[in-house]
C-alpha cells in the first residue's frame, strides 16, 4: 500500500498497464511532451517514447475515430479527452462509431478503447471546461461508464478499462485529481466493473452518489452522524454497467433515499435510479426518493459555480426532508 | 485580394487538368500505355459489372418491396473498382461509405453478406475473419478517422498495409474529413482518401459543397500531395491508386485522390432526382461510361464481343442469384439478436431486459 493522489494512482496504472502490454498507446492533446495538462501522463513520453505516448492535433472526433482504426490495427488506445466537455467535438465518433462497432458488426470488430477524460467544477476553469455529462454517454448504448472517487478505485477501474474488450469512457473528478488521496494497492489490482462500494454501513436511510459527489456526501455524512442520524451511503463506481442487485439492496435496507450528482437533474442518471428502484423494491420504500443535484442551467461562469455544484448543506437538508415522512 | 498574399495561395480560376489514359472510345491517350495486364482489366470489368447487375437486380426487388433503401454506384464503377484492383486484399484495408459493393467483394466481403445487410438482416454486419473491410459506413465522413487510425496503426506495428478511406464530395465538407487529412499528414500514416466526386450529395450540386475549383486541390494544405483524375477511366484511378499505395509503403504517407465521376442514379432508392438533375448534363456523363469503356478497349484487343457479354451477362445473374439464394437460406432474424453483441459480455441491464422481452415474446 502506498498514499497516492488520485492523479498519480491514474499515472501509475498508465504506465502499469504500457509496461505489462506493449499494444497498449496513450494519445491526446498534450498528453507528451507536457505529460497532460494535469500531468496525468507525466513521464510517460520519455519512458515509451512519441510512437507509444502521441502529442495529437487538436481535434477531438479524429482522435476518438482514428483510436478505432487503430483498435482494429491489433492496438489498445488509451485516449485523453482535455476535458470532458470538449469530447462533445468528438460525440458522433464516440457514440456511434464507437459505441456501436461491436453491434454492427455482430462481434466481428471490437473497439477495446479507453476514453479518460477530466470532468466536473469547482476549480474555477474558464467557462465550458466543467459540465458533467455522464448521462448524455449513459443513453450511449454500447459504452462503459466508470467514475471513481477514490485513487485506489482510480487504479482498479483503470485497469478494468484497459483491460476491457469493450469501449470504457472513464471519467476523472478533476477537484479531486489532487484533493483525493488514499492507500492504493501495490502490484497487479483491479476492480470489477458493476459493483457498487459500501462507503459506510447506516440504517436509517440510504444515499447513493458517485465520483465528484463522493467527498460532499462523505462531508455531509459527518453533521448527519453527528445529528444522530445513521446513514448508508453507497458509491456506484461505474454507471454503465449498473449494479441493479446491490443498488436495489441498498436502499430497500433502509427504505428511504437520496442521490446526489453534479449534473442537472432533469433526465440526469438519478432519475435512472430513482425508475429501477421503484420498479423493483416500491414496496420497500418509506418516503419519496429525492434528489440533490446542479439546476437545469448551463454550468456558469467560475464566479457563481459554487452556488451551482451540490454541496453538503444541501445534502443535509434533502436527508431531513427524506427522514421527515 | 492583398498583394501580400503569394501566388500560391491565392485561389485557383480554372480546375486542373484530370489524369486520364482511357478515352471513352475504349482508346488510349496518345502515348499512353495499359497500366493493367489483360487479365486484371478483365478482372476489374468483371466486378464493376457485378456491381452494376446487382444494383440492378437490388433495384427492382427494392420497388417490389423486398428490399430496403440501398444506394446504387451506377457511373462510378471505375472509381470504386480501379481503386480496389490497386490494393492487395491480404494486407491492405478498405474503409467504405455504401456504394462500395464490389470493392468489398474483391476485399474477400461475401456476397451473401451484402445481400443480408441491404435485407436489413443483423447478420449482413459480420466480416469474416481475415476479410479486410470495415463495416459500410452511414455517417458520412465517419470511416475516414478510422482509415486514418487503421492505416497509423499498421505502420506503428511494422505492417505494410495501407488502408482506403471512400467518401463523396459532400462528405469533403464535413469536420471529420478535414481532421482526418490534417492527422495523417501528421502522422505520416498510409492512407488513401478515396474522393469519389460524382458531382452531388442527394440534391445539394458540388459547387454548394466548396468554393474550391479542385477538392483535390487541399491536400496541400495537410502537407499531402492531391490528385484529380477521370473518375470514369479505369486505367487513370487504377494508376493513381496505385502509385499513392506505392508512396504509402515506402514511407511517404497520404494522398487524397479526387476522381471525377457522375451519380447516374438517384442518391438512394428513396431519392427523385428529376426535381433537381439536368438531362443535358446527364446525357453527356453517360457517353463517358466507364464500363463500355473498357469493354471497347478488350474488343480492340478481340478479348470482348456479343457472345463474351452474352456469356458474361448469364454468368453474373447465376453468380448473384447464387448469393440471394444463400441469404434466403440463411436463419431469419430473431429478438434475440438486439441484446447481443452490445458487449462482449451483456451487462445485468441488458439480461434483465432481454428475458423480459423474451418472455413477452412467448
Amino acid at each position: 500500500m502506498a498514499r497516492l493522489t488520485m492523479v498519480e494512482a491514474i499515472r501509475e496504472t498508465l504506465r502499469a498497464e504500457m509496461l505489462r502490454d506493449e499494444r497498449v498507446i496513450v494519445m491526446g492533446e498534450d498528453v507528451g511532451h507536457l505529460g497532460g495538462v494535469f500531468r496525468a501522463t507525466d513521464g510517460l513520453q520519455q519512458q515509451f517514447g512519441s510512437q507509444r505516448v502521441v502529442d495529437t492535433p487538436l481535434a477531438e472526433s479524429v482522435i476518438a475515430g482514428s483510436a478505432l482504426g487503430l483498435a482494429l490495427s491489433g492496438l489498445i488506445p488509451v485516449i485523453e479527452m482535455q476535458f470532458l466537455a470538449f469530447s462533445q467535438n468528438a460525440f458522433h465518433q464516440i457514440c456511434q462509431q464507437i459505441g456501436r462497432t461491436r453491434f454492427r458488426t455482430r462481434g466481428s470488430h471490437s473497439a477495446p478503447i479507453t476514453i479518460r477524460a477530466p470532468f466536473g467544477g469547482n476549480v474555477k476553469t474558464p467557462e465550458l471546461h466543467s459540465d458533467s455529462m455522464e448521462p448524455m454517454y449513459a443513453q450511449t448504448t454500447g459504452l462503459k461508464i466508470v467514475m471513481p472517487s477514490t485513487a485506489a478505485d482510480a487504479k482498479g477501474l483503470l485497469t478494468t478499462a484497459i483491460r476491457d474488450p469493450d469501449p470504457v469512457l472513464f471519467l476523472e473528478p478533476l477537484r479531486g485529481y489532487r484533493l483525493i488521496a488514499d492507500e492504493v494497492p501495490e502490484g497487479d489490482y483491479s476492480v470489477p466493473f458493476g459493483q457498487l462500494r459500501t462507503i459506510r454501513e447506516g440504517n436509517d436511510i440510504t444515499i447513493v452518489t458517485w465520483s465528484a459527489s463522493v467527498p460532499v456526501v462523505e462531508e455531509a455524512a459527518e453533521q448527519l452522524i453527528a445529528e444522530g442520524i445513521d446513514p448508508h451511503i453507497v458509491d456506484l463506481r461505474t454507471i454503465v454497467p449498473l449494479d441493479e442487485e446491490g443498488l436495489i439492496n441498498a436502499v430497500e435496507k433502509t427504505g428511504r433515499c437520496v442521490i446526489v450528482h453534479e449534473s442537472p437533474a432533469v433526465a440526469g442518471f438519478g432519475a435512472e435510479v430513482i425508475a429501477l428502484v421503484q420498479e423493483h423494491a416500491f414496496y420497500s420504500l418509506q418516503a419519496p426518493l429525492l434528489r440533490v443535484t446542479a439546476p437545469d442551467a448551463p454550468y456558469p461562469t467560475p464566479g457563481v459555480e459554487g452556488y451551482y455544484i451540490p454541496d453538503a448543506a444541501q445534502v443535509v437538508r434533502a436527508v431531513r426532508e427524506a427522514l421527515t415522512d | 485580394m492583398s498583394e501580400i498574399c503569394p501566388p500560391q495561395f491565392k485561389p485557383r480560376r480554372k480546375p486542373v487538368d484530370q489524369h486520364k489514359l482511357l478515352k471513352s472510345n475504349g482508346k488510349l491517350v496518345r502515348n499512353a500505355s495499359a497500366p493493367m495486364s489483360d487479365e486484371q482489366v478483365l478482372e476489374a470489368l468483371r466486378l464493376m459489372m457485378v456491381g452494376r447487375a446487382f444494383d440492378t437486380k437490388c433495384f427492382s426487388l427494392q420497388r417490389q418491396g423486398k428490399m430496403g433503401t440501398f444506394a446504387p454506384l451506377h457511373g462510378q464503377e471505375a472509381s470504386i473498382v480501379g481503386s480496389a484492383m490497386a490494393l492487395n486484399p491480404a494486407t491492405d484495408w478498405i474503409a467504405p461509405q455504401y456504394r462500395e459493393m464490389p470493392a468489398a467483394l474483391r476485399q474477400g466481403l461475401p456476397l451473401k453478406n451484402i445481400i443480408l445487410y441491404r435485407q436489413g438482416h443483423p447478420d449482413g454486419g459480420v466480416i469474416p475473419e481475415g476479410v479486410n473491410v470495415m463495416q459500410f459506413q452511414i455517417s458520412l465522413a465517419a470511416q475516414i478517422p478510422h482509415a486514418v487510425g487503421l492505416a497509423w496503426g499498421m505502420r506503428l506495428q511494422q505492417q505494410n498495409g495501407v488502408a482506403v478511406a471512400y467518401f463523396g464530395d459532400g462528405s469533403s465538407s464535413e469536420g471529420d474529413f478535414h481532421e482526418s487529412c490534417n492527422l495523417a499528414g501528421v502522422t505520416n500514416a498510409p492512407v488513401i482518401f478515396l474522393l469519389q466526386n460524382n458531382q452531388w450529395a442527394i440534391s445539394t450540386p458540388r459547387e454548394i459543397q466548396s468554393a474550391s475549383t479542385d477538392l483535390a486541390s487541399r491536400a496541400p494544405g495537410y502537407g499531402i500531395p492531391g490528385v484529380s483524375v477521370d473518375g470514369n477511366d479505369l486505367f487513370a484511378v487504377y494508376q493513381a491508386v496505385h502509385e499513392a499505395t506505392q508512396r504509402a509503403r515506402n514511407g511517404e504517407g497520404a494522398t487524397l485522390i479526387e476522381c471525377h465521376t457522375y451519380r447516374m442514379w438517384a442518391h438512394t432508392t428513396a431519392d427523385d432526382p428529376t426535381r433537381y438533375v439536368n438531362e443535358t448534363v446527364e446525357k453527356d456523363w453517360a457517353r463517358r461510361d466507364p464500363i463500355e469503356r473498357v469493354q471497347k478497349y478488350l474488343a480492340s484487343k478481340e478479348l470482348w464481343n456479343r457472345d463474351t457479354a452474352a456469356q458474361w451477362d448469364e454468368e453474373i445473374n447465376a453468380e448473384i442469384q447464387a448469393g440471394f439464394d444463400a441469404a434466403a437460406a440463411h436463419p431469419p432474424p430473431n429478438p434475440e439478436s438486439l441484446y447481443e453483441h452490445v458487449f462482449e459480455t451483456p451487462t445485468a441491464t441488458l439480461q434483465r431486459q432481454r428475458r423480459a422481452h423474451l418472455q413477452q415474446e412467448r
